[in-house]
């Protein structure tokens, strides 16, 4: 049966700390990130970073099945437009990345909840303040409640 | 003389095309009937629930069962014929992937009632009634089954055996998937019983298709005069061939008219309206916000589209809404 486990919800009387996942891109972002990490910069704890050959390689069913399975929040990270290790993979995850806002609006997920950027190999510092505020800003909307993996999940199992 | 195996069809929340295409097997019924004997079908035989309770469990060997999951009724005869099958076939993109009913998951309960029992145009009624789920009269009790909030496939409620895509499948993909099933090399349960192929590989446009594309704007069918030779995407229509199972023989594209998604994903996708997304997302010229942007705003209904008929599959299966309804 195509059923899913059922996702961990906070107690109510549990603080609230947003789960992101990252996608980052071999060649810049993760290499930016990596630099924030041996530079010794301090940002929220919240992200959990996956690393793809390019922001082009991301699928969107990636993104999607990360928020099915309890993400409150995705980010996307790869090199600046023109500077694509592949030339063209950036654009093709920024046409996405639109298409997808689009999609994931009609089904009732917020903006913020799905960002892109693009972050350099030598910018740590906008790692940390891009995660930093979208931690935030995922915190002031509150867990994502999926009621089509709650609500029917939890009646699935009950009978 | 061996007793035939026993077939059923079953209808759920559904159109009825799928029962329209076991009539249009038309005289290859023959054959089946010669071969199985129908035990159920209430929109052809005059079979009742009583007689389906009174079979001993997995005493049929296959119900094919279209429509998808939206009431307490639908949810019960799904449990019931698993539990007298021996084979439970999804038959159909309703109970396949939820189909276009499961289009309502971008709804909830209260709105689909809303609409349907005050403010459709042509709805009179005034008093505001709407179903009950019990309702008494005399010291009788009447009852009607619940409505779902969520519309779900056929998988998300008792356990499937095989698949048969299509809206509706075709003549053809029907009596090949009855033949397989009958046959006994049988292939790896979950199997959807069509090629594993995207459309694009049967459709009969495909030398059209070029190395590279890239499109400056999509169109809806309405807004051009369609060529009927050219590959559709190079025309800017959304085609779902890319991301679509093949085996209905390119019937829409034989008629002018892009492919709209029925037959699901292949075995290698997960969600076809995140694949079809991808492919042409992608596929757009520009490379500039704005631009995009206004390319994309040509697409006015982008789950409407890319989730025609698999948004009850799909990864978030429906619309998070702030309200949540425990269905009862």
């Amino acid at each position: 049966m195509r059923n899913r486990q059922l996702i961990h919800a906070p107690e109510p009387h549990e603080a609230f700390e947003p789960r992101i996942v990252a996608f980052f891109c071999n060649w810049c972002t993760y290499l930016a990130a990596d630099l924030a990490g041996t530079s010794r910069m301090k940002y929220a704890p919240n992200v959990r970073v996956i690393r793809l050959m390019c922001s082009g390689r991301v699928d969107p069913q990636f993104v999607l099945d990360a928020f099915a399975q309890g993400a409150d929040g995705v980010l996307i990270g790869g090199c600046h437009p023109g500077d694509c290790h592949y030339q063209e993979g950036n654009y093709k995850a920024l046409r996405r990345y639109h298409l997808l806002q689009r999609v994931l609006r009609q089904m009732g997920i917020e903006d913020d909840r799905f960002r892109l950027e693009w972050i350099s190999a030598a910018e740590g510092d906008h790692v940390r303040s891009v995660i930093n505020d979208m931690v935030e800003k995922v915190r002031a909307l509150g867990p994502l409640q999926l009621n089509g993996m709650t609500e029917d999940a939890l009646e699935e199992v009950a009978v | 003389m061996t007793a035939k195996p026993k077939v059923a069809f079953y209808w759920c929340s559904s159109c009825g095309g799928c029962e329209e295409t076991v009539v249009d097997l038309a005289e290859a019924i023959l054959d089946i009937t010669e071969a199985v004997e129908i035990a159920f079908w209430p929109v052809a035989l005059d079979y009742k629930r009583d007689h389906v309770d009174a079979m001993p469990d997995r005493s049929i060997a296959a119900t094919f069962l279209n429509g998808a999951i939206r009431t307490e009724e639908q949810k019960e005869m799904a449990r019931l014929l698993r539990q007298k099958s021996e084979l439970l076939v999804a038959f159909g993109s309703c109970s396949h992937l939820g189909g276009i009913p499961g289009l309502a998951n971008l709804f909830d309960r209260e709105s689909v009632m809303r609409t349907v029992y005050l403010d459709s145009p042509s709805t009179a009624n005034k008093a505001g009634v709407f179903p009950q789920t019990h309702y008494g009269d005399n010291g009788r009790t009447l009852s009607l089954p619940a409505f779902h909030n969520t519309v779900r496939t056929l998988d998300q409620v008792v356990e499937v055996d095989y698949y048969v895509p299509g809206c509706p499948p075709t003549p053809r993909i029907l009596r090949t998937a009855i033949q397989t099933l009958l046959g006994g090399d049988r292939p790896a349960v979950g199997a959807v019983l069509a090629p594993d192929c995207a459309l694009c590989e049967e459709c009969p446009r495909k030398d059209t298709k070029p190395e590279t594309l890239s499109i400056p704007e999509f169109k809806r069918p309405q807004d051009l005069l369609i060529d009927e030779q050219s590959c559709l995407l190079t025309q800017g229509l959304v085609c779902m061939g890319p991301a679509t199972r093949a085996g209905c023989e390119a019937s829409c594209i034989q008629g002018n008219m892009p492919c709209t998604g029925c037959g699901g994903p292949t075995s290698r996708v997960q969600e076809q309206g995140a694949k079809i997304l991808s492919c042409l997302a992608s596929l757009v010229e520009s490379k500039e916000d704005a631009e995009i942007d206004q390319v994309l705003n040509t697409i006015p209904d982008p789950v409407g589209t890319f989730y025609r008929y698999a948004l009850a599959a799909s990864f978030l299966r429906r619309k998070t809404l702030p309200r949540v309804q425990v269905s009862t």
